[in-house]
């Protein structure tokens, strides 16, 4: 009974923490874009202008609900959901600290879902997230949403084989789909970490996070200076906002997975460093690749839809399939 | 009236020919099947990167354009029409509106028109200062261009570092005239005023700082991966594509046809000024964005000899019956202020006849073609703006490239739709 009242309460920190985190990094991003870009950013609402999402909230919520005559309105409905939902299901599978961890005189896991087909379910909902997209862009009886409907299709699929196989490494290398095993093996300092063995399994999946995304460089779907607002361009007021919500929610999960499986999760670079809890370290490296998306997106431009697929088929996916039949040949003979 | 072009002559190994180049352009486009089932869509007029309010239909085979079929004149403002209604003076704030970008350019042709079919010419401190007011004009809107190009492949970004170095120039526009955007500086006869104190130190400032600024961005772009690889081959239009649609400006010299106006019919002091002209030839998009990058190296240039030779002297020519008077002389005196009475209430006196001048703006060959009955306003008036032609031209431009691509080979030949449509 107490491991299940732990449960909701762990459930319940996890989903507002990825709540919370992504309405700082709306802000975070807009200012970082401000620098970027010489100049301010958002700087009225609060300190800094950190209430600025919350304002945006109040706006996009209170903005008249515009469902245009011709969509599917079931579908229309459903899309915004569908797109965040499995985002932060995969949030459940992220450690947070070591298992049996005591809190007071209770011991608990710091993990929601110890769950062992970890990284399968994470490849899973990761497909289930496009269908957010493509349903968006069919049920919006529009050419512009449907053409980033389809090209997030396409692109999905071609990149998600790539993410999938860059994984396979560290399955093979950790003997194991369980993120706290994986964690658990990365254990002691930095160079026990993942990326180092799988460097280029990283860079792969770090290539292929950004294409699941939607981000600069691989923005097709939501592509402004082509597509108008690709597949979100029916939406308005609350709806849309969901969308661009999920986008940081995504992201998140995204930096979470990466740091978990390549960056030794909660674990600190040195040993005698873990006396600063867990969740900082993982806190930090996650904030690293936030940043990395955030640097990325607003310094270069886009691929167009040929280029990527060709990047996608014939260089990401031939080199995870290289590093895959490498890792596993020297797995073998050790 | 199409430009006349010349010969293409022979070029080097690393240039390439015109064969090479129609080569190119049939590998560059995408084949368009026969039994394609086409997708419409209607892009524009609010579409966010159109440049403006132009409409274009395209038919979509996936993501390669069919066809298309421009639409232009969402932003017809009866600017001909208008300007048979006001005396020429009052013509030239409507020539600001045409391309409100390089505003002075487009004043500065209207007047020069103007003299010609009167026969007086500016003082020569004034053709200094119009030819500086060109290249400020070129400068601001070369950045301006290059900011939104590089957005147009989707670097967010540029746009607003490429912003903060065209404020220099409208910060000296701003000193020269009081206005940023739409200058209304040129007068017949003459510039509105002389450059006022402080200025030249500015001014010459600003243009150490730019070529500096533009190395840096040059270096951006030139090692971007991904811009190399949009930008190259693309929207390839040779020069005999360039001349049977009327191409002018940057993108005609990208396609290795050395005609600039300033050269070719120099106006202004541009006969005086020592400078290159741009050329590239390759005639694809990049080749497009490495023509404007060094003619604003030159236009540096040419401001800093506008500065060093401009003599002293009078800006206004002086002549009662063509020239309105300074407004400093209307106060002090009599008999300027009576010219000045006569030109405000009743206009210039223009022999009949007719004229057709033209200029190198920033985005190309812009003409006046004014017919005078001998009133004080135009009898007709007419202009041939690049812009019109750009977008003519777009059926030519668009086919058989893809979709994410058009955006950026609009964006490269440079349209203003306030210009195309005036």
């Amino acid at each position: 009974m107490t491991q299940f009242i732990f449960l909701i309460i762990k459930a319940a920190i996890i989903f507002f923490f990825c709540v919370g985190l992504a309405a700082m990094l709306i802000w975070g991003e807009r200012k970082f874009a401000g620098w970027m870009q010489s100049r301010v950013g958002p700087n009225y609402a609060g300190p800094a202008g950190v209430l600025q999402t919350f304002g945006d909230l109040a706006k996009l919520i209170r903005k008249e609900d515009v469902i245009p005559d011709t969509v599917d309105r079931l579908v229309f409905r459903m899309a915004p959901y569908i797109l965040w939902v499995p985002a932060a299901v995969t949030m459940a599978l992220i450690p947070f600290g070591p298992m049996d961890a005591r809190i007071f005189s209770w011991s608990t896991d710091l993990v929601v879902a110890r769950f062992d087909a970890g990284i399968v379910l994470f490849l899973a909902m990761g497909s289930l997230a496009v269908y957010g997209i493509v349903f968006a862009g069919w049920s919006s009886n529009s050419k512009w949403s449907l053409m980033g409907a389809l090209r997030s299709g396409a692109q999905m699929i071609s990149y998600e084989l790539s993410m999938g196989l860059s994984l396979v490494g560290v399955m093979i290398l950790a003997g194991s789909m369980n993120f706290v095993t994986i964690v658990d093996y990365q254990a002691g300092a930095f160079w026990h970490w993942n990326f180092i063995p799988q460097i280029v399994g990283f860079m792969i999946f770090f290539i292929a996070s950004i294409a699941e995304l939607n981000r600069t460089p691989f923005d097709l779907p939501e592509a402004e200076q082509e597509l108008v607002a690709g597949f979100m361009t029916e939406y308005t007021g609350m709806r849309w906002g969901i969308f661009m919500f999920s986008e940081y929610v995504n992201m998140i999960v995204m930096s979470a997975i990466m740091a978990t499986l390549f960056f030794g999760g909660w674990q600190a670079p040195f040993e005698s460093w873990n006396v600063v809890p867990g969740f900082v370290w993982l806190i930090i490296k996650m904030m690293f690749f936030i940043f990395m998306y955030m640097w990325i997106r607003w310094t270069v431009p886009r691929y167009r839809y040929n280029q990527l697929m060709d990047i996608g088929w014939k260089v990401m996916f031939p080199l995870a399939l290289a590093n895959l039949a490498i890792t596993a040949l020297i797995v073998t003979v050790k | 009236m199409s430009a006349p072009v010349e010969e293409h002559v022979e070029q080097p190994v690393s240039r390439p020919t015109l064969e090479e180049l129609k080569e190119r352009k049939e590998k560059s486009r995408q084949r368009v099947r026969e039994d394609a089932e086409v997708l419409t869509v209607s892009m524009g007029p609010h579409h966010p990167s159109t440049h403006g309010v132009f409409r274009v239909d395209l038919d979509l085979d996936g993501e390669v354009i069919v066809a298309t079929r421009p639409e232009i004149g969402n932003l017809h403002r009866g600017m001909e029409k208008l300007a048979e209604y006001r005396t020429y003076h009052q013509v030239i704030p409507l020539t600001d509106r045409l391309h409100y970008v390089a505003s002075f350019a487009q004043n500065e042709g209207f007047c020069e028109a103007v003299e010609k079919l009167m026969g007086i010419e500016a003082p020569p401190r004034a053709r200094f200062i119009r030819s500086m007011g060109h290249e400020m004009c070129r400068i601001a809107n070369h950045l301006l261009w290059l900011g939104i190009h590089i957005m147009d492949f989707g670097a967010i970004t540029f746009q607003q570092i490429c912003f903060r170095e065209r404020e220099y120039m409208m910060d000296l526009w701003e000193m020269l005239c009081g206005a940023r955007l739409t200058h209304s500086f040129c007068r017949i006869g003459g510039v509105a005023k002389d450059i006022p104190d402080g200025f030249e130190e500015k001014m010459r400032a600003a243009i150490e700082t730019i070529p500096i600024r533009l190395r840096e961005y040059d270096r951006l772009i030139r090692n971007n991966r991904i811009f190399l690889k949009r930008a190259k081959g693309i929207g390839i239009f040779t020069s005999e594509d360039c001349a049977a649609w009327r191409i002018t400006g940057p993108a005609l010299r990208a396609a290795g046809v050395e005609r600039d106006l300033r050269k070719n019919e120099p106006f202004a002091a541009y006969p005086e000024l020592d400078f290159e002209v741009a050329v590239e030839y390759d005639a694809d998009v990049y080749a497009r964005y490495l023509v404007r990058m060094r003619e604003m190296y030159e236009s540096c240039k040419i401001i800093a000899q506008c500065l060093d030779r401009m003599p002293d002297g009078p800006v206004l020519a002086e002549d009662a019956f063509h020239v309105i008077p300074a407004k400093k002389d209307v106060m002090r005196s009599s008999a300027a202020m009576i010219q000045d009475f006569v030109h405000v209430f009743r206009g210039p006196q223009v022999p009949p006849g007719e004229v057709y001048k033209a200029v190198e703006t920033p985005h190309g060959e812009l003409a006046f073609y004014i017919v005078s009955d001998g009133g004080p306003k135009p009898q007709r008036l007419r202009i041939s703006t690049p812009c019109y032609y750009h977008c003519q031209a777009t059926p030519a431009l668009f086919e058989g490239e893809m979709l994410a691509d058009i955006v950026g080979i609009f964006g490269s030949v440079d349209v203003c739709l306030g210009s195309c449509d005036r």
